[in-house]
């Protein structure tokens, strides 16, 4: 699998990023490989939010300085729709409620034209992800937290990105919801790419708890908007729980 | 004079004082620019109609090969071409024109049914209408039949400049339920002309209409319809509006008197205001009756120049009385216009519960964004939105209605684009 992993998915260098002005993110560098799942960690409002958006394409996070590549192409000058195609896929935090747009055409429009099987997919999909009631409501109107993760994980599992971001999955989820989002998590990135290795991932967690059901490869600790250290992120976690974040970017273990 | 003389002399009289009223709204227009409609054969089938014809009646959900239909009704300019009742429903179901059923019924119709949910003076345009020479349909369901498929009626203008004048009456006597769908086009050639349409509906006890109308005009075409109903008790009037095409002026306000106890009216509107057009359309409804109900949404869209008007009116006149309006807007272009005119008032009648929900605003662009990052391109995603916004839920409304309605949008859609 290796040799065919010469290039990295994803490579961010240098990258800085000003949202109204504001700097948050203040040279980041992330390199995730394929078949790699990175955890990012960190306190609120210091970027975390930022950098997933940033790769996502959305306006308003304006790069200064720096590039992401992702497959060998800079994405600066693509739009959200044309990075989506190429393979990024987001799990939003607080996914916005269309009026009028049902949650089955999502599903629909992110699985894509040709790929074949649509109705077996829905039906696998509402079945693991309970969404009965749910397939054919406007999407997100009045949906709880677990049921917009649900949504959110089913939209992904349609669109079957090589890369996903996930933006918090844990919160405001309650700890049945949690377990069937990382099942659905852990299936989308256990799942195999034709002659590749399995697909990417890059996790958002405040608190952690999502660890407890998806394996993390490397974690990272986004800090006043520099990625402060790297490590195995259950001992981020704990050293984090035992010490705070300020504590952790200056202590031992940290590879960085 | 006989009675019957006697109601004819007033409608005259009235509607001769009002020649020259203006409508409370909409722009004024001067009627002797338009021609009078001449006369057109009738068929014996629709089938042998022009393919031209039959396609656009098709846009507004007149299906020529009447598959699934209870009825049909056509009318061109000013004369009906073509009716007929399907066969099983024969006993239960008449179709036939106004002027027949004034000449079959004449004492029913004056003393009852004809001008008297619209007043012949209310302005220029029923003036008109009752003056000069015009058709319409007339719909009769039975006490207690259920008529379970649509009934479809067409009102068609082939000829330039002309005033198309029509007055359809559809009653529903105690007991009886249908869905008439009536679709309002031109032939493709007809840049310009007028519709003024006087509709009178009754509702009887127990009874439930659901009226469906579908608009189709073009950009130099001046519509104005005139629209009145009664439910009486426990009866239950629902009306679908859907105008997607551009037209020069458009004004209605329909409205409907719930009589009878319990009785209840529901209006959905989807308005799609496109280049120059005009479009000042709303509803009324007046609750008189102990347990009345009534809910009123209307969804509008304006693109390029368009002036789109939404009025709602709610009038409480009974203490027990509860009523909701709810008009939303999407606005496209800096040179478009929209208003939003919730109208509520509780007349002699504390316990009237009345509310509205009115807004204008833009398409969130955070959900233009959140389809995108499923890969579907900007354009498409903006189409997406705009689709689901005027894709009101109609609960009740037959399943052909219903693709009708998701045909028109889908076209728009596309058209749009």
């Amino acid at each position: 699998m290796a040799s065919q992993s010469q290039q990295p998915l994803l490579v961010i260098e240098d990258l800085y990023v000003s949202v109204d002005d504001r700097e948050i993110l203040s040279g980041v560098n992330l390199t995730i490989a394929e078949g790699e799942t990175h955890v990012l960690l960190g306190p609120n409002g210091h970027g975390k939010t930022t950098l997933l958006n940033t790769i996502v394409g959305l306006p308003g996070y304006r790069v200064t300085q720096g590039h992401i590549m992702f497959k060998g192409t800079d994405l600066a000058e693509l739009e959200i729709d044309e990075r989506a195609r190429m393979g990024i896929g987001i799990a939003f935090q607080r996914p916005p409620a269309v009026r009028g747009v049902k949650l089955r055409q999502l599903i629909e429009v992110a699985t894509g034209e040709g790929t074949g099987g649509h109705d077996e997919l829905l039906a696998d999909l509402v079945g693991q992800l309970g969404l009965s009631k749910l397939i054919d409501r406007d999407v997100n109107m009045g949906f709880s937290g677990g049921e917009a993760k649900r949504s959110e994980m089913a939209q992904l599992l349609a669109q079957m990105p090589d890369l996903t971001l996930f933006d918090e999955p844990e919160s405001g989820v309650d700890l049945d919801n949690i377990a069937v989002v990382g099942k659905a998590m852990n299936r989308l990135l256990k799942s195999v790419r034709a002659g590749h290795a399995t697909r990417s991932g890059l996790i958002v967690t405040h608190t952690g708890h999502i660890l407890d059901y998806v394996n993390g490869d490397i974690g990272h600790v986004l800090y006043n908007g520099r990625l402060a250290c790297k490590g195995n992120p259950r001992d981020l976690i704990k050293e984090i729980s035992k010490h705070g974040y300020e504590k952790c970017v200056e202590c031992a273990i940290c590879q960085r | 004079m006989s009675a019957i003389e006697e109601r004819k002399a007033e409608i005259a009289r009235l509607a001769q004082a009002a020649v020259a009223k203006p409508a409370t709204f909409g722009p004024d227009l001067d009627l002797t620019q338009f021609n009078a409609a001449e006369d057109v054969k009738s068929v014996e089938s629709l089938e042998s109609l022009d393919k031209q014809v039959k396609e656009t009646a098709l846009d507004i959900g007149f299906d020529t090969t009447e598959k699934g239909r209870s009825g049909s009704y056509f009318q061109m300019d000013r004369s009906p071409i073509y009716r007929k009742v399907e066969e099983m429903f024969d006993n239960k179901l008449e179709i036939m024109s106004t002027e027949e059923a004034l000449v079959m019924y004449p004492e029913l119709m004056y003393e009852k049914y004809y001008w008297r949910n619209v007043a012949p003076d209310k302005d220029k345009y029923t003036a008109q209408v009752a003056l000069g020479h015009t058709e319409g349909y007339f719909i009769r369901v039975k006490a207690g039949q259920k008529i379970d498929k649509p009934i479809q009626a067409c009102l068609f203008v082939s000829e330039n400049n002309i005033s198309q004048n029509v007055h359809s009456v559809i009653i529903l006597e105690e007991g009886a339920e249908a869905s008439v769908l009536t679709g309002c086009t031109i032939h493709p050639k007809v840049r310009n002309g007028l519709h003024a349409g006087i509709s009178e509906f009754y509702v009887g006890k127990g009874a439930k209409l659901t009226f469906t109308m579908i608009h189709n005009w073009s950009e130099d075409f001046h519509v104005r319809p005139r629209t009145g109903v009664t439910v009486e008790e426990d009866g239950v009037y629902v009306s679908n509006y859907v105008m997607l095409k551009p037209v020069r002026s458009l004004q209605t306000f329909p409205s409907a008197r719930l009589v009878g106890d319990r009785s209840r009216a529901v209006f959905n509107s989807i308005v799609y205001g496109l280049n120059d057009s005009y479009v000042d359309i709303g509803s009324e409804a007046i609750l008189e009756g102990t347990g009345t109900r009534s809910e009123a949404t209307a969804r509008t869209v304006s693109r390029d120049r368009s002036t789109v008007y939404s009025r709602g009116r709610l009038i409480g006149k009974n203490n027990d009385c509860k009523a909701h309006l709810d008009c939303r807007g999407i606005v496209f272009s800096e040179e478009s216009t929209q208003w939003a005119i919730p109208d509520l008032a509780s007349v002699g009648a504390p316990g009237a519960e009345l509310s509205h929900e009115a807004a204008i605003s833009p398409i969130a662009a955070e959900e233009v964004f959140y389809l995108m990052s499923r890969g579907v391109p900007k354009t498409e995603a903006i189409s997406m939105i705009t689709r689901g916004f005027l894709n009101v839920d109609i609960p009740g409304l037959p399943p052909a209605l219903r693709r009708q309605i998701d045909r028109a949008l889908e076209q728009t859609a596309k058209d749009a684009m």
